[in-house]
């Protein structure tokens, strides 16, 4: 059924649209006027032009944030988009076991992020931590500390633990709405069980799933909390993905100029792969 | 092809059973020969789509024993048990073309290529999808997506049985005639045996050379489409069946004789005399009722016209009742009077038909 | 009291899904829009409730001009074809949810809403959820929900659609006794044409978001203004071919077959015309004296237990007939079938119904 078109709705949008001006308009104004401009302080300003921008582009320092990001997000939907379709085609669909498995799924996803970091933090720890010490004792020497593959390793591990539930609870949504007659006809017409997955459950899912690599997409390529408080960035700068090594930029060394144009490099980045997702699922729904 | 067998079966979806209501199905006897179309008839909840389900095994019963042929098949899976089901909204592979989803049961048979493009090719044509047999399955319309279903089944030469529940239900009204009257055409051309269950009394009767009504979980009567109208054995059968269905009305059973409205009425069965009944009823069917000069005194109430027929209300001591007409009668104004034929005029004891 | 719609369109983007659209229905009247899903009925029936607004046109209702009006300032009533009621109130409270929004007492809401579930049967239900009822139950509370209201417009669609066969016909059978003695305007949309049939009143065939034919039902069934018309009218659907008209003699193409004209057919030009004939029109036996003779193959026997539905072809046409009885019919074998002249429709070259004594 189509719905009215009711211009007083619009109202009801007027005081989100004012705080969302309030919070984040403005300052993406105030960020814009900073990459154009240098200051010393005492809010005197001075015109660069794109000085800022040809800089950024050109620094070996962001390509080397930018290549250290892509590569941490590939990784991590590598991972977590299969596994986490794994655990939701093993989760039960009826029964006590549905709540019992949806908690615990839920669970690590409230937990504020900052706690998530500081308990892999102490949890890696190669002689106090559970983690760390254990794989010391298999006889791996490892210390993500000081060994930049280890912090790596510890990062990642980290993140699948933090947010694989999400893909996880996505998934078997998608899955929980397929008609129990796909999968008996199915088994009526002699299909395996890979067969079930790749030509029922997988193209069920699809609006599902692209939501979930899409949210995970966004929010690994922004990630900053958990890695800052787990390494800081270390060891050196081996785990400094972009918004820390903005951070970095900005509060240490109080480069606004170049924090500001770099923001709105990594912001037209984000948009970009948005703007591909949105197009890619669009032209998905013209098809069917 | 097989003949199948079903013996005591009774099924429950609780684990516990104190009454009656929590039984889906109780003690269920059916034997159907090979080849013939079958129908199981009932309102919603009756328990046919269970039935299906343990026949096609998607459901394993509680109670009792299916066999195909000689073969106890009770606790076979569907794959074993060589069926095809059509459900009650179309299922089909969305990725795949229609040519790949008439051939998805034979590749995961292992049948070669060759083979399977010449199966495939002459279900399409029986179906008329040669023209739409290389396009993307999800683009077709509802019906087209159902002949699809119905192909998967067909293009598999080894299947016992073809089972449809419900199929005809989110088809448009227009395009449910041509599918169903092609349901009818398939089966007289292939001669499979296939079972059909719905509500839908016109789709049963036209489809089936043998038809199972059933109610609350039991099986009321069974017997070809022209023995459940002529003869009904209860008197659900003898409402559902027909539309308008039959009219019952109370009667008295004297000294073995049926009267009702205050006249003796000639009845096709003879009750069996030392017999009592708590509830006795006269049943006609409304195309079994006709205008005459003397007879039952009636009222005529309200003269419906249904285009091919017309169906007329009247009312008389016993009861208010239905008639069908031919378009052409002429209806008598002021108290008429009509009788009732009684090759198919029966009584019904508790409900279900005395004597026999 | 009467609802009128002046020039009525609907657009949507390059679509138009209501072509200009005049209608009038008086109080105490029910209309039954007949059409196949997609041409239109809902569409139509959402501009007249005031649920959307006509891209063009007006709608007058009780003298007053009320395009554009609101639905919840309207006075209307509609029902659907899911069944729609609050999940979380009892059946009593279902059908007194639109008497709580007006002030109206409690006493005065349990006497009314105690009235209209006493018509619909649903008094021992007073206190089961929507999830405990039945279908048909769960209809009929809809139903009672709209018709507690006293409104002036209540609009119906499909509300027979989903439910079983048997369910249909008791309610179909009821809902004329409903709207009795309501002092209301029903608009009733069905894809059945025995559902138009058996209610009565007035019917609009619709056909593509065009309204092609207006009047009392009877009416519109025996003489429907075109061809289309008829299609949209018939079920199982209408025999339509062409024939040729030489001196006083009708034949059809490519066969042999032929009758006399009658009546005053005899005066019309010589040349092509379309006929319709309806299934039951076309028996194994002779139904009257004025009929023609038609030899076939049959194609396919749908034997249902009171009547025969038989596909047969006769030449390069195919042909259904429907008759009462069984006529067990051998598929295959050539059959013998009698067509009634006198209930041949005939239509000229526009697809207008030519009107004959």
């Amino acid at each position: 059924m189509r719905k009215t078109v009711n211009q007083k709705a619009w109202f009801f949008v007027l005081p989100v649209f004012v705080l969302v001006a309030f919070n984040a308009a403005i300052p993406l104004m105030t960020v814009i006027n900073y990459s154009f401009q240098e200051t010393f302080g005492d809010n005197v300003f001075f015109w660069e032009g794109t000085r800022w921008f040809k800089q950024i582009l050109q620094s070996d320092r962001f390509h080397g944030a930018l290549g250290r990001q892509f590569l941490f997000t590939f990784i991590i939907l590598i991972i977590q988009v299969p596994l986490g379709i794994a655990i939701a085609l093993s989760m039960p669909k009826k029964g006590m076991g549905v709540s019992v498995c949806l908690v615990l799924m839920s669970m690590p996803l409230l937990i504020p992020w900052n706690v998530v970091g500081a308990m892999w933090n102490i949890f890696a720890l190669p002689e106090i931590g559970f983690l760390g010490h254990s794989i010391n004792a298999l006889g791996i020497d490892y210390n993500y500390t000081q060994q930049p593959l280890a912090a790596w390793f510890t990062t990642i591990l980290m993140d699948v633990w933090h947010w694989t539930s999400l893909v996880v609870l996505l998934s078997y949504a998608g899955l929980c709405a397929i008609p129990d007659a796909y999968y008996q006809a199915a088994k009526i017409d002699g299909a395996s069980r890979w067969s079930i997955f790749r030509h029922i459950e997988l193209p069920k899912m699809n609006k599902v799933l692209t939501i979930a690599i899409l949210l995970r997409f966004m929010d690994s390529f922004m990630i900053y909390t958990e890695p800052f408080v787990l390494t800081g960035g270390g060891p050196g700068n081996t785990t400094a993905f972009l918004s820390i090594d903005l951070v970095k930029m900005a509060l240490g060394q109080f480069d606004l100029g170049p924090a500001a144009a770099m923001s709105l490099i990594y912001f037209f980045i984000v948009l970009l792969i948005c703007w591909v997702f949105y197009n890619l699922m669009m032209r998905h729904e013209e098809q069917s | 092809m097989s003949k199948i067998s079903l013996n005591n079966l009774s099924h429950s979806y609780l684990d516990q059973q104190n009454n009656d209501q929590d039984w889906a199905l109780r003690d269920i006897d059916l034997e159907w020969s090979n080849g013939g179309a079958y129908a199981l008839l009932g309102p919603s909840g009756c328990g046919k789509t269970t039935l299906l389900n343990i026949i096609s095994g998607l459901l394993r019963p509680t109670k009792g024993e299916v066999f195909f042929d000689e073969k106890k098949i009770t606790h076979l899976s569907p794959v074993e048990r060589n069926i095809a089901q059509i459900f009650q909204f179309p299922v089909i592979y969305d990725t795949m073309t229609v040519f790949d989803n008439l051939a998805f049961p034979l590749r995961n048979r292992g049948f070669s290529e060759d083979k399977i493009k010449a199966r495939v090719k002459e279900i399409a044509e029986m179906l008329d999808l040669s023209q739409t047999l290389y396009n993307r399955a999800s683009g077709l319309t509802a019906d087209g997506k159902q002949k699809i279903s119905l192909g998967r089944g067909l293009v598999r030469s080894d299947v016992n049985v073809i089972m449809f529940d419900e199929p005809l239900t989110v088809i448009d009204p227009h395009l449910k005639w041509i599918l169903k009257s092609k349901l009818k055409e398939l089966h007289q051309e292939i001669n499979r045996t296939m079972i059909y269950v719905t509500h839908d009394q016109t789709e049963a009767l036209t489809f089936a050379d043998q038809v199972v009504v059933m109610h609350e979980g039991q099986l009321v009567q069974k017997g070809t489409p022209v023995e459940l109208f002529e003869k009904p054995k209860h008197t659900f059968v003898g409402h559902f069946i027909g539309s308008p269905g039959m009219n019952i009305l109370s009667c008295e059973l004297i000294n073995g004789k049926a009267n009702f409205s205050g006249a003796a009425i000639e009845i096709e069965n003879k009750p069996i005399s030392h017999k009592t009944y708590s509830k006795t009823q006269i049943g006609i069917r409304p195309e079994f009722v006709s205008f005459s000069n003397t007879g039952i005194a009636v009222k005529v109430l309200k003269v419906n016209d249904a285009g091919r027929h017309k169906i007329i209300d009247i009312e008389c001591d016993g009861g208010k009742l239905k008639m069908i007409s031919s378009v052409a009668t002429t209806i008598p104004s002021g108290t008429a009077y009509v009788k009732f034929n009684s090759k198919y005029t029966y009584v019904y004891g508790d409900d279900w038909i005395v004597g026999k | 009291m009467s609802l009128e719609l002046k020039n009525v369109k609907k657009k949507i983007g390059a679509e138009t899904h209501i072509y200009s659209t005049d209608l009038k229905f008086e109080k105490n009247t029910i209309n039954i829009l007949l059409g196949s899903t997609l041409s239109g009925k809902t569409t139509l029936m959402q501009i007249m409730a005031g649920l959307d607004k006509p891209t063009s046109g007006e709608i007058w209702f009780n003298e007053k001009n009320v395009t554009g009006v609101s639905v919840q300032k309207r006075n209307v009533s509609m029902v659907y074809q899911q069944f729609i009621n609050y999940p979380n109130f009892t059946v009593f409270e279902n059908i007194a949810s639109p008497l709580k929004i007006v002030s109206i007492s409690s006493n005065e809401i349990k006497n009314r809403v105690g009235k209209v579930a006493e018509l619909l049967k649903l008094t021992d239900m007073f206190n089961k959820k929507p999830h405990e009822l039945s279908g048909g139950q769960k209809q009929r509370t809809a139903l009672a929900r709209a018709l507690v209201k006293d409104s002036g417009l209540i609009l119906l669609d499909e509300p027979l659609a989903n439910l079983d066969f048997k369910l249909r016909e008791e309610l179909r059978e009821e809902l004329p006794r409903l709207f009795e003695n309501r002092d209301c305007i029903v608009v009733y949309a069905t894809t059945e044409p025995m559902d138009a049939l058996l209610i009565g009143g007035n019917t609009a065939t619709l056909h593509e978001g065009k309204i092609i034919q207006y009047g009392k039902t009877v009416d519109v069934y025996n003489k429907p203004n075109n061809v289309i018309s008829a299609k949209v009218f018939n079920d199982p659907p209408i025999n339509t071919t062409k024939v040729i008209k030489k001196d006083k003699t009708f034949s059809i193409e490519n066969n042999s077959i032929s009758w006399q004209c009658q009546s005053n057919l005899g005066a019309l030009a010589d040349g092509h015309y379309t006929i319709g004939i309806r299934p039951h029109s076309i028996t194994p036996y002779k139904q009257t004296e004025n009929s023609v003779q038609i030899n076939g193959k049959v194609l396919i026997a749908e034997l249902s237990g009171s009547e025969s539905i038989i596909h047969f072809q006769s030449g390069n046409i195919k042909w259904v007939s429907l008759s009462t009885g069984i006529h067990p019919l051998k598929v295959g074998a050539e059959a013998e079938l009698h067509m009634d002249v006198n209930q041949f429709l005939y239509f000229d070259k526009n697809n207008k119904l030519i009107n004959h004594v």
